[in-house]
Parts: structure tokens; sequence; C-alpha cells
């Protein structure tokens, strides 16, 4: 039953109605739907204005900003170390990708280079976060779909990521775990640590990864759903700035950990010259919602193999970077056993006191789970920044939903929008 | 903040524009080409289009606002570009800055606040500008949708204008109370 939904002016119910859809909506057959904000498969808040032909959509706007809390405000107030709880909350299905994204970023502006240690256990967590936030993803995809064991397979191995998180922040959601020049805290206890992630990444991950590939991966009805859907060409994805497992499905070879290689991607990472993790960059060349799916499996893969050559050798020695620098916090021991401990830390929590940055601005970016994640931070010399804009992935691979879903049906909204791997918080923050 | 500018970008500029005003700045690795505003379009489109240049992608558009900065700048409001070039792995920063003709509290449309978008060059701009102009209220000509982007329509301020307080000016207060008997 085709029907118009017009605003009413007398009501006032839609204020976001803007001439941009209206003149769209008498045009014969047409018939306009909101898709969202509140909607099972948006996931969270998101809200399309489709223009429909039929079931075909012949028109889609997205609306976004229903999760604006000011986050860049935000960090207009907190210093570099308290904004770390915030970058927790951008992605929050891998909240330690944006705690590193951060303070990488902020490293680069004070000029630190962290200890070997601080470095493999970020690269360790790093790529926990990735998988935390891939398996989500794909589990998700499954479940969008009509799969939800699939879901289920995907979903309970993050649980002992969690526990990981737990163990070494003493938080599971929002571990906010690094901090200037090193890790919020060394580790409780290196053997238990190592116990943890083994048994994650060699028996509960390659159980779950292979069930969800024989559930999913050649179904003929998860095929058909989702190959052909949602294509972008390689030119479409760098013209439109699109990174992570996007653009690499179609065909795009960029990653920032190769290409602009930081902790234990690059070369030397333990100043004595040590080497580079060694992992592939997997690519597909179809560029639709099926090749997205299994770019995302195979960075799990690689994933677990960048953990299995660090998790056997993590470098002793400190996690705080130069402890007589005045730049990063002193352990507690000597904050409460020593009057210099006592001051260093009072440098650096007092509000009228603190860094001394230099008046500069720089910008610094990770590879996360969904692409180039980075943070542009202006400094004004004191110890809160003048001004802080991350570079969200969400957002930017967002801004091509309408272009992949035109022409396609209503019913392969969720499966573009999963695999998009939209994430509100970091969309709108 | 100046140093020797390296970047073979800057070299490649210089020579194709002899007769333009440039500023080049480098922190940390970083080189940061400061263009007039009126010559934004035409050397991004250089930038985008030269062989030696080749930067295809743009990574993200940044407003920045500079009131009572402690660093002498040439303008209040400064718009930031991360240009990167796959093919020769580069990464390249443009920078242009605009100052406004009236108040800046309010939302009021400024013709001294607009520079060329450059959407026809990367399309991945357009939700980055429309991001600038809701926050800062800087507009791009040629824009194709140029509407506020994360807040709603007719929100009262540009609320990373540093002029705007971090508390906000009462939005929340504003709001009609709907109470239990009446809902």
């Amino acid at each position: 039953m085709p029907y118009t939904l017009k605003p009413d002016e007398g009501l006032d119910v839609d204020a976001e109605t803007t001439p941009y859809v209206d003149q769209m909506v008498d045009t014969g057959d047409r018939w306009t739907l909101n898709f969202g904000p509140q909607h099972p498969a948006t996931h969270t808040t998101l809200r399309l204005v489709l223009q429909l032909d039929g079931e075909r959509v012949a028109r889609c706007t997205p609306h976004i900003g229903y999760l604006h809390s000011g986050f860049e405000k935000v960090a207009e107030v907190l210093d570099y170390n308290q904004y770390v709880t915030i970058t927790s909350r951008t992605n929050y299905l891998s909240p330690l990708s944006n705690n590193m994204a951060w303070h990488h970023a902020v490293e680069k502006l004070f000029g630190i280079d962290i200890t070997p240690r601080a470095k493999v256990l970020r690269t360790i967590m790093a790529e926990l976060a990735r998988m935390q936030d891939h398996l989500l993803c794909v589990g998700a995809a499954a479940l969008d779909l009509g799969a939800f064991t699939g879901f289920l397979y995907s979903f309970n191995p993050r649980e002992k990521i969690y526990d990981i998180c737990d163990y070494i922040a003493g938080q599971r959601f929002h571990p906010d775990w690094t901090r200037v020049g090193g890790l919020m805290q060394d580790l409780p206890d290196e053997d238990t640590f190592k116990l943890m992630v083994k048994e994650f990444i060699n028996d509960d991950l390659p159980t779950a990864i292979g069930d969800l590939e024989k559930l999913v991966e050649r179904n003929r009805i998860f095929m058909d759903r989702t190959q052909g859907v949602g294509v972008i060409s390689k030119e479409d994805a760098i013209n439109w700035s699109l990174s992570g497992p996007l653009a690499r499905a179609s065909g795009v070879r960029r990653d920032i950990r190769k290409d602009e290689p930081y902790l234990c991607y690059a070369d030397n990472w333990d100043y004595q010259g040590a080497e580079a993790v060694k992992f592939s960059v997997p690519l597909a060349s179809d560029g639709d919602v099926y090749n997205r799916f299994l770019v995302r499996i195979e960075e799990i893969k690689q994933a677990r193999a960048i953990i299995n050559q660090l998790i056997d050798n993590i470098p002793g020695g400190s996690v705080n970077a130069f402890a007589d620098s005045k730049m990063t916090k002193p352990p507690k021991e000597d904050v409460y056993g020593s009057i210099e401990g006592l001051i260093q830390h009072f440098e650096l929590v007092m509000s009228n006191r603190g860094w001394k940055p230099p008046v500069a601005e720089c910008y610094g970016c990770n590879e996360t789970a969904n692409g180039e994640f980075g943070y542009f931070i202006v400094s004004d010399g004191g110890n809160r920044p003048w001004r802080v804009k991350t570079r969200p992935p969400s957002f930017i691979n967002y801004s091509t939903m309408s272009k992949m879903i035109e022409g396609h049906m209503l019913a392969d909204i969720v499966a573009v929008l999963g695999s998009i791997n939209v994430v509100a918080a970091e969309l709108d923050r | 903040m100046t140093t020797t500018p390296d970047h073979p970008t800057f070299a490649r500029v210089k020579e194709s524009f002899p007769d333009k005003k440039f500023r080049a700045t480098e922190f940390r690795g970083d080189s940061t080409l400061v263009v007039e505003p009126g010559d934004l379009h035409e050397v991004m489109q250089f930038l985008k289009d030269d062989e030696s240049c080749k930067y295809d992608f743009l990574s993200d558009v940044i407003g920045v606002d500079y009131l009572n900065y402690p660093a002498k700048m040439p303008g209040r409001f400064g718009v930031v570009y991360i240009l990167c070039s796959y093919e020769r792995d580069l990464r390249f920063y443009v920078k242009t800055f605009l100052d406004p003709s009236v108040p800046t509290e309010g939302i009021e449309e400024d013709p001294a606040l607009v520079i060329d978008s450059v959407t026809d060059i990367w399309a991945g701009a357009e939700w980055t500008e429309r991001e600038v102009f809701d926050m800062f209220g800087i507009r791009f000509k040629g824009h194709p949708d140029l509407r506020r982007i994360l807040l709603w329509e007719d929100y009262p301020g540009h609320p990373l204008r540093k002029d705007y307080p971090v508390k906000g000016r009462g939005e929340r207060e504003m709001y009609k109370v709907v109470d239990r008997t009446d809902a």
C-alpha cells in the first residue's frame, strides 16, 4: 500500500525534514520511509530517509547526529591523560585501539619514544582489539541476515577479550589503559596474562572462526544476500576517502601498519634492530558486502599470527618512557614512598602545572579495525589541548551509504549497514 | 616551528605557482603548506592532478579556531586538509586562514567565512566539510548539499568556536518540560 509521509505543519512532526527530501515526495508511486533512528538493524541510532520505488531504494538520505555529545569540545577542558576516557567511548567495540590512537598522536606531539615493553603490550592489545571489533562485525553481518547462530559463535569469544581487558586495566568495557608515555600500569602478572592470551588465540578463537566460516562462508543464502550488494569500485573507494577493510575489499592497497608503521609494525622497535612483525594484508577485488566479510575474517587470522610472534617475546623493563623526564606519572610506590615521586605526581595532576608541550599542531593515526583512526591535536603549550579533531573512520565510511544502497532492495540496507560497521558513538562523537 | 622545508611537494608547488604567496611549516616530519583562501581550489586541483604530487586521498578536513591563541596566526579560523598520496606514500597538509567580518557568537551568515569546496576534487570531502560548517560556520562554495550534519538545523550556535562556552548557552533549559500528566 503506497503512502506518502508528508510533514504536517500543524503538528510540527518533523523538524528535520529538509527541502532536499521534500522535493522528492510527489514523484508518482514513490513513497518515503523513515528507517530508524530506533530500529534493531541500525545497531544504535541512525536514521535513513528512504525514497522507495516499490521495494527498491531510489534515494537514500542519511541523517546523523542523534548521539552527538561534543567529545571534541570536551577535549578542550580535559588534560592529555584524562581525555583517554573519552576516546574509549568513541568506538566502544574496540576501545583499546582508540586509547592507543590518542596517545600515539599525543606522544608524537610531545616527541616521546615509548619503551619496547610498552610497544609490545600495546601491539598485542591493539590486535586483540581488532579481533574484538571484527568478531562483532562478522557476527552481526550474519545476525542481520537471519543467521542468529553465527552471531553467537563470534560473540562468545569476545567475552574472553573483555576478561583480558579486565585483567590488565581493571575494566572490561572502557579500559582507558594508555597514558602519556606508556601505560596505566604494568601487567599484574605476566604469566597469567600470557596464559589468558594464549588460551584465547589458540583455543577459543580458532574454534569460533572455524564454526563461523563453516556456517556462513559458503552458505548459499548468505552469498546470495551479500554478493554484488553495496559495491564500491577501487577508484570510488579512494575518491570517497574510504579506509580500512572497506577500502581493502575494493582492492585498495593501503594499511597504515605497513605504510606508516608504528609500534611493533615498524622495524627497530626495540631500538636494537628488531624486525617488524610479519603479517599480510588481505585484499579483495569485488568491493561488495561478501568481500568485506572475507577480508575481516582474514584480518582476524592475521592478528592472531601477530600476537603469536610477540606473546613469548615480551621484553622486560619499564612500561613508562624515561622515568626522570617529568612526562610520565611515577609508579605508585614512588608517590607514596619518596618525596621526588610525590612532587612529580603533583606536577602532572595539578591543574595549574602539568605538561609543557610545544606550541604546535600535529596529526597521528593508527590502523584500527574500521580504518584510519587519527587525532589532530593543536597545542597552545598548556596541559590541555587547544583543539582536538578525531578522524573517525565510521563517519567517513558511512558517507558513502547512499551511494552503496541506491538501486538495491530495502532488505539489503541491513546487509550494507552491517558491512560498513558503523558505530554511532564514533560517527556522532 | 618553521624549519627548512624539504618535502618534495613544496618545491613543486613553488615552481608551478611562481606568483602566488605561500608559507610552509614543518613539525615532527609533518609538512604544512599555508595558502591564501582564494588560491585554495586551484592549488588543491594541482596537488591532485600533477604527476609528481598525485595526492589522490583526502584523509580529513579540520576546522580550528585560534581566538586568543598564544602564537601569532595569520587569521582567526584555520581549515586544515590532510592529503595522502597512495602511489608515492606521502602525507601532506594544506592549511588556509579566514577572518570573520561579523560577530561570531551567533549563526549569522558571514560573507568573509567562505572558501571553495573541494568536493569536486575529492568526493570524500562532502561530510567532513559539512562538519566544519556545522561546528565553525565556515561555508563552502560549490558544496552540493551544505547542511548541518551533527547538530539539528536550527541550532543557535557553532559550538566548536572558542567563544561558545563548554557548558552551552542554556539550550537544554529552553526545552519544553512535559511532565507525566501531560504526556
